[in-house]
């Protein structure tokens, strides 16, 4: 009976140190919000209100953000998100923004670019090249089709058209496995 | 040095019966159909206008973009219609604005509105077009001359050769291997071809080999063209440039990633290119193609077609222009002399089947199957898959379809991914064996374009998140700078003061 | 002219068209008759009787269950497969053991093994040995009770054929006769039940010839021959019985240098109980089984290490049965670690 108990005792202690040798380096939340991360669809468009898909997952891990956020993700990403955060499913919440029906991308007409290099600023994932007084353009394979770059252009000469055939820019992800 | 393929099957060839009778030239008839997307890529754009009068070897139709072919009149005649230049700008062309799913595939619309039409003023009469002395080009301009002569690979993959030739640009050492070894049931176009016309394809190697920079050049032959060695050995006589490779007879020893390994005994990263382990791969057939254009001007207007199956009286390989309704040489070959239960395009493993004999010859087609009930085994009832594994036994690319099958099925990208659908060639042995009688071939290449889509989203997600990243961190790094050289400033400005 | 359309490939290989599973079936049936023949001989026409009843179950359990799942009955009632779990059954079966035995091990096998988990091919355990695992340890004394080989003076008494009969669908023995009179322990039964006597004592007994037991050693000749000409037609591969039988054999060789005293050799487990039936036609039933060909060694090595496990300390004389079940448990996690590189991939 004794033995019995010592040896249980035992094993748990040792079980317990095995844990305690695990390295826990990252803290819960940021593990979690590098798991919402590779689920939203890297847009970086910031139509969720936060300044990237990242802050975004941040916010979603602290439970300051819904799931429902995400207009480029749809409602694939917000699937694959109450699946990984076991919450109800729900559509994105058109406040938020809708998506074109097809995949976009930004085009600069360089006839009419003064080469004020805002839009440059604005671009977050860096998909525009031009120098300052030089005519800029779009790298159509990186531009993830945010919009960002329309707003500060001060002659209005950036449009949205559908992305080359082969480079559909982010179809609905992969939901949560 | 080559290594063993894995799986694969010894097949029937059903090859001997379109080798009997000699090659010869077929009818030329009085009107071609020219389809603008003849090859991988993107069509063709016209540039005659219905009426123009245009001579044999004159271009047509010029490319679009960088993976893109030129394309020739096949006679002397007039152009009867043109399609005109799409609407759009950018979008290329097809209906719809997506690139057609079988691009080599004959519209079978038959003459719509994507071809050139040509009345065949019956004269011959020819584009001046001198011949090239190509030792005297560099690498570089020798392959824009190639890529003028609208040869794309023969093989039946129709990828533009020069663009092909130019992924190993910059690779030193490169290894190109000439593809002879027919693989496939029923095609003997390469073999024809390499009976009787060697010396072209010993010519056409050697200019490949110069537009590639190679250092090393082998023809891969299966074991089963005995004419077909001799021949190439007699115009290789005296000359140690370029060596003859014998495969066994295997299917699929001819499919590129597998020639490959069998001769050189490494394999092709999944997500790379031949280009990348420094091998280069060309059809026999493209090589005599490049050698006619530069040694005789002709540029790629005619093709070798294997015309075969006990649905035609007279098997033969024939040379057929470009734009040739198949029913012409059904014609040659002496009409159909059976019930004809399906007409397919290349092999009886991968061919595709025709709906009409009104299509024409494109420069993807090798081979016509007029296939009779006694040709080809019909499929019986679909049963359930019962994991008895002869279809991973003979799985080239070494997968495991009864797997990939359930997962298909399920729709389960995930798993689809790990047990490697993209790295299916669609070589079709899977199907050849399965005793439940499974379209498995037909079942990956439709479950395939969602995954495709999984697959880029990632990707482009990766790349987006690498460049937010990397943006991030710049900004930062300028703000630090910034701050940094501020409060230099700040301290240099009170060091004055004081 | 108009042709239909289809897609590639355009041909199947002759022997699998346009029914593929029904000759693999085929011939597995074919490949267990020279064991049956062997069986009539050893132990008297019961076989037969046991098969005839058993098929007939099995195809009407089938013909039930594809109606109630509403599938097609022909091609599945042709297909063979329920004839082979049948006969597996039967072999295992003691040749007079009552008539409801099969029965019920049978309709068990095909209703709740096989279709309650989707049929033909979504089984994720051997159906026979379901059947026969559930038999075994529902009505045990009825499957200890093998009769004596008929082989050098073994069977004493001659069993007419009327009275097998009798024995079998009565469910008890005609009155002339006596179980004790005409049955033997089978010789893994008789090295378990060897206690107090060494193992060299045990096997002094008649029962045993130079090949492990006396008429036992025509049976796995039998099924050897058959599981070889299945190799043969490739119809099944090398890896699951060569595996199962170097699984079993090792352990055995190792516990016998030992002490040969106490642990019987390797060649008596290669000939004892179902190891040759196990390797050659349950634990190569692909259905169950691990998918790659290094699945396969690992799931035959699985099997053969279990049974010796059972049978030297276990309470069953014979492990194979629940060592191919433990092993079909085990197939997805195998699985799952042996997929084949593929072409082009590092690893």
């Amino acid at each position: 009976m004794v033995a019995a108990l010592l040896i249980t005792a035992a094993f748990a202690a040792c079980l317990g140190l095995v844990l305690l040798w695990l390295p826990a380096t990252q803290r819960r939340e940021d593990i979690l919000a590098e798991r919402i991360n590779e689920l939203l669809p890297q847009t970086q468009c910031r139509r969720c209100t936060f300044d990237g898909c990242l802050p975004y997952a941040t916010a979603i891990a602290r439970g300051e953000a819904g799931i429902d956020q995400c207009p480029p993700g749809g409602d694939t990403t917000a699937a694959a998100l109450a699946t990984l955060l076991r919450r109800e499913r729900r559509a994105v919440d058109p406040q938020y923004g809708v998506m074109p029906v097809y995949p976009a991308v930004a085009v600069i007409d360089e006839t009419t670019c003064i080469g004020c290099t805002k839009c440059i600023q604005a671009c977050p994932v860096d998909a525009i090249v031009g120098g300052s007084k030089f005519m800029h353009t779009v790298i159509a394979a990186d531009c993830t089709g945010c919009e960002l770059c329309i707003p500060p252009c001060p002659v209005d000469c950036i449009d949205m058209r559908p992305a080359p055939a082969g480079m559909q820019q982010f179809p609905p992800l992969m939901a949560a496995r | 040095m080559g290594a063993r393929i894995r799986g694969g099957l010894t097949l029937d060839a059903n090859k001997t019966r379109s080798t009997r009778l000699a090659l010869r030239a077929a009818t030329v008839p009085e009107r071609l159909i020219l389809p603008l997307d003849q090859h991988a890529g993107a069509p063709s754009r016209p540039i005659v206008q219905p009426g123009d009068a245009v001579l044999l070897g004159q271009p047509i139709a010029e490319p679009q973009g960088d993976i893109s072919a030129w394309l020739h009149s096949p006679v002397s005649g007039t152009i009867l219609s043109s399609p005109p230049p799409p609407a759009g700008e950018g979008q290329g062309g097809g209906d719809g604005g997506t690139a057609a799913p079988h691009p080599n595939l004959p519209p079978q619309a038959g003459e719509g509105a994507r071809s050139i039409v040509i009345a065949n003023d019956g004269r011959d009469a020819r584009y001046a077009q001198s011949p090239v002395d190509y030792p005297s080009l560099s690498a570089a301009d020798l392959r824009a001359h190639i890529a003028r002569g609208g040869i794309v690979g023969l093989g039946g993959a129709t990828f533009p050769t020069a663009a092909k030739l130019a992924r190993s640009a910059d690779v030193d050492g490169i290894h190109l291997l000439l593809n002879g070894a027919e693989c496939e049931p029923w095609i003997s176009c390469d073999d024809m071809l390499m009976r009787e016309r060697a010396a072209d394809v010993v010519f056409g190697a050697r200019i490949l080999k110069h537009a590639t920079g190679a250092t090393q050049c082998t023809i891969a032959i299966e074991d089963d063209v005995p004419q077909a060695e001799a021949a190439l050995r007699s115009a290789l006589r005296e000359t140690n440039d370029i060596a003859i490779s014998i495969q066994r007879d295997i299917y699929p020893a001819g499919g590129e990633r597998q020639l490959i390994l069998a001769i050189t005994g490494r394999e092709v990263p999944s997500d790379g290119l031949p280009a990348d382990i420094g091998i280069v791969v060309q059809n026999v057939g493209t090589a005599a193609a490049a050698a006619r254009w530069i040694r005789d001007g002709e540029p790629l207007i005619s093709r070798i077609v294997t015309v075969t199956g006990a649905g035609v009286s007279e098997p033969a390989n024939l040379e057929v222009r470009l734009g040739t309704p198949v029913a012409s040489l059904i014609a040659d070959c002496g009409g159909y002399v059976a019930d004809v239960q399906q007409l397919i395009m290349g092999g009886s493993m991968m061919g595709q089947a025709l709906t009409s004999d009104q299509l024409p010859v494109v420069k993807a087609m090798n081979c016509i199957i007029a296939a009779t009930a006694a040709d080809l085994q019909p499929r019986g009832a679909e049963m359930p898959c019962i994991r008895c594994g002869d279809c991973a036994q003979v799985c080239p690319a070494t997968l495991l379809p009864q797997q990939l099958h359930w997962h298909a099925q399920a729709g389960d990208l995930a798993n689809l991914e790990r047990y490697g659908l993209m790295d299916c060639i669609e070589c079709g042995c899977c199907d050849y064996v399965c005793p439940s009688q499974i379209p498995l071939t037909q079942r990956f290449r439709e479950a395939k374009p969602a995954l495709l889509a999984t697959l880029r989203a990632r990707r482009d997600a990766t790349t987006a998140r690498a460049h937010y990243e990397a943006r991030g961190d710049r900004l930062q790094r300028i703000e630090q700078e910034q701050r940094t050289r501020l409060e230099e400033k700040r301290r240099h400005l009170a060091g004055r003061k004081s | 002219m108009k042709f239909p359309t289809a897609s590639a490939p355009h041909t199947v290989a002759p022997h699998v068209a346009p029914k593929g599973v029904a000759r693999v079936m085929r011939l597995v049936i074919y490949a267990l008759l020279p064991a049956t023949a062997l069986h009539v001989v050893v132990f008297g026409p019961g076989i037969l009787v046991q098969m005839t009843l058993g098929i007939a179950t099995a195809l009407a359990t089938e013909a039930v269950a594809l109606r109630l799942r509403r599938q097609p009955l022909r091609p599945f009632l042709t297909d063979g497969s329920a004839i082979i779990t049948a006969m597996l059954i039967a072999l295992c079966l003691p040749p007079l053991a009552p008539w409801w035995l099969i029965a019920s091990g049978t309709a068990f096998a095909i209703v709740i093994a096989k279709h309650l988990y989707g049929g033909l091919g979504s089984n994720p355990f051997n159906p026979a040995m379901v059947g026969y695992a559930v038999l075994l340890v529902s009505f045990p004394t009825h499957l200890s009770r093998w009769l004596a080989p008929d082989v050098a003076g073994l069977q004493t008494i001659d069993i007419p054929f009327m009275d097998t009969l009798h024995a079998i669908l009565m469910g008890h023995l005609p009155d002339a006769l006596r179980w004790d009179a005409i049955t033997s322990p089978t010789p893994l039964g008789a090295i378990k039940l060897a206690s107090g006597r060494t193992l060299e004592e045990a096997v002094a007994s008649p029962i045993f010839g130079p090949f492990g037991g006396r008429g036992w050693d025509w049976i796995n000749f039998g099924i050897a021959a058959g599981g070889v000409w299945l190799l043969a037609l490739r119809i099944i591969r090398w890896h699951t019985p060569v595996a199962m039988l170097t699984g079993l054999m090792l352990p055995a060789a190792f516990m016998y240098a030992i002490d040969p005293g106490t642990y019987p050799g390797p060649l008596f487990h290669l000939t004892a109980g179902a190891t040759l039936l196990g390797a050659f036609f349950i634990a190569t039933d692909p259905t169950s089984s691990a998918t790659s060909d290094q699945g396969k060694l690992v799931y035959g090595a699985g099997i053969g290490l279990v049974t010796y496990v059972i049978r030297t300390w276990g309470s069953h004389a014979d492990g194979v049965a629940f060592a191919v079940l433990l092993m079909n448990l085990a197939v997805p996690l195998i699985d799952r670690y042996t997929i084949p590189r593929i072409y082009g991939h590092e690893r």
